[in-house]
């Protein structure tokens, strides 16, 4: 079989951009993945949109995701569970606090409503933290959460409104190459007995390759394994991050709350849970969805310490993912020299989940135009070659 | 008198919804459980799982699958006392 373009990683960012590649016409698409939908990353996180960064470019593609956000459930005919609470970032010490106070300078020459407060104040946002100990908070009342599940599905469902295939339980084998180019992925099926599944065009059983024209690799923590299949040297490296989440409470919680000294972020889902996640030290790298006691521990103590009356609220679950982390904190996107029609989407440090709605239409314009920007020049693989590296700061759990 | 039977009675989803999600394409269990959402309430899939794994074989024709991923912990347990257990290292 062929496809003009295979997407490879049915997260959300594979599937934003498969959307948009269909709405701007190119609907000869196959987006794959070697698990179900919403079995990586894109299933894992914590829900969190938000424009409060550090570096401006970021900036900019975050107030764009946040309107696509505030039009999706009526666009997509699905409810995201879109809830515009704001974020409240905390400091501890001052040094925090002045690169706090620079990221919100520029982030109110963007544009955006970011507020600082003394440490004091953040009690006037969430009456039930304890300040002591907290110098500096910023607060834009424009970010917000989502409920991630549906908002994967609604791309799934979207793309493959539009003619788009999405063919879940496929792994990526290897390519096929000629002359700098990739010619054909090739895909095995990852489990057996294949049911029929709607309308789908895929031999079952056994390993098969598909030619194609162009390759976008979107596969999160996954994709520097897959990128090596054709030679490709990836630097960003999978990390385990871990969440849990609280038994329901009467809402209470208007913004996610982010405390930048020790990563620890929370906030109420529209189902009441308190669910959030805090930095741990020592987590070696590699593809690990385990779930650790000591996480469990350490966010509580976290969490417990900035709003003690939550201690007598009980646990009911907790999960974990994997970050995709870059030795500069800024992702991969793009072409890569060799070979010349593999396009990267990768490398999102934890953000890849709220910049998927404005990257996905700016991966299917470069794919729809061949044209490329100054921002995908910026991201580029070539970088960490050139040493031109980005920046950015602001990265909690 | 209503014909609706509820599947996972934490999370109010009923037999019918899950028929429908298994129709529509969420033919595994994990899949089955993101779509729905059984298994994710106060029981955290201890009444509901076999049952929608059972359901989601006889529809299938597949053999019933491996449970889902146990999430800890094994009980709901308070924050405090979570938090007892961290090392402080400030």
């Amino acid at each position: 079989m062929r496809a003009r373009v295979v997407v490879i990683g049915a997260g959300i960012m594979g599937l934003a951009t498969a959307f948009n590649l269909a709405r701007r016409g190119i609907t000869d698409v196959l987006v794959v993945d070697q698990s179900y939908l919403c079995g990586g990353a894109s299933g894992r996180n914590g829900g969190g949109v938000r424009a409060q960064f550090s570096s401006e470019e970021n900036i900019r593609l975050m107030q764009e995701s946040i309107e696509i956000c505030r039009e999706f459930a009526a666009e997509m005919r699905i409810n995201v569970w879109f809830r515009q609470g704001g974020y409240l970032f905390l400091t501890r010490s001052a040094e925090r606090a002045k690169a706090l106070e620079e990221s919100a300078a520029l982030q109110q020459r963007c544009g955006l409503n970011t507020r600082l407060l003394e440490g004091r104040e953040a009690s006037r946002i969430v009456h039930e933290l304890d300040v002591t100990g907290i110098v500096r908070a910023s607060f834009n009342p424009d970010d917000g959460v989502v409920f991630p599940w549906p908002f994967v599905w609604g791309f799934a469902r979207g793309a493959r409104d539009l003619g788009v295939q999405v063919a879940t339980f496929h792994a990526v084998e290897g390519f096929v190459t000629a002359n700098n180019r990739i010619t054909g992925v090739k895909l095995r099926p990852t489990r057996t007995g294949e049911v029929a599944r709607g309308e789908s065009v895929l031999p079952a059983g056994e390993a098969f390759t598909v030619e194609c024209d162009e390759v976008v690799l979107c596969a999160g923590a996954w994709s520097p394994g897959i990128a090596a299949m054709v030679g490709v040297s990836l630097p960003n490296k999978p990390h385990r991050h871990e969440i849990c989440s609280t038994e329901p409470l009467k809402p209470w919680l208007q913004p996610l709350v982010a405390d930048l000294s020790d990563g620890l972020y929370f906030s109420q889902s529209m189902r009441g849970e308190i669910v959030g996640g805090v930095s741990l030290e020592a987590v070696p790298e590699g593809i690990d969805q385990r779930s650790s006691a000591e996480f469990l521990a350490r966010y509580s103590a976290s969490l417990v310490r900035a709003v003690p009356r939550l201690a007598s609220v009980k646990v009911l679950r907790q999960w974990a993912g994997c970050y995709d982390l870059t030795p500069d904190g800024g992702p991969l996107v793009g072409r890569v020299s060799e070979p010349e029609n593999l396009v990267l989407a990768c490398g999102f440090m934890g953000h890849g989940f709220m910049m998927a709605p404005v990257m996905g239409r700016l991966l299917a314009e470069h794919i729809a135009t061949q044209e490329t920007s100054e921002l995908f020049a910026r991201w580029s693989l070539d970088r960490f070659r050139t040493g031109k590296l980005v920046r950015e700061t602001m990265i909690i759990g | 008198m209503s014909e609706k039977v509820m599947a996972c009675r934490c999370e109010d989803v009923t037999l019918d919804e899950i028929e429908r999600a298994i129709a529509e394409g969420s033919d595994d269990l994990e899949s089955l459980k993101r779509y729905t959402g059984f298994g994710t309430g106060w029981c955290q899939g201890r009444q509901c799982v076999t049952v929608c794994a059972r359901i989601l074989a006889q529809r299938t024709g597949q053999p019933p699958a491996i449970p889902i991923t146990p999430r800890p912990p094994a009980q709901p347990t308070h924050l405090g006392a979570l938090a007892a257990l961290a090392k402080r290292e400030g």
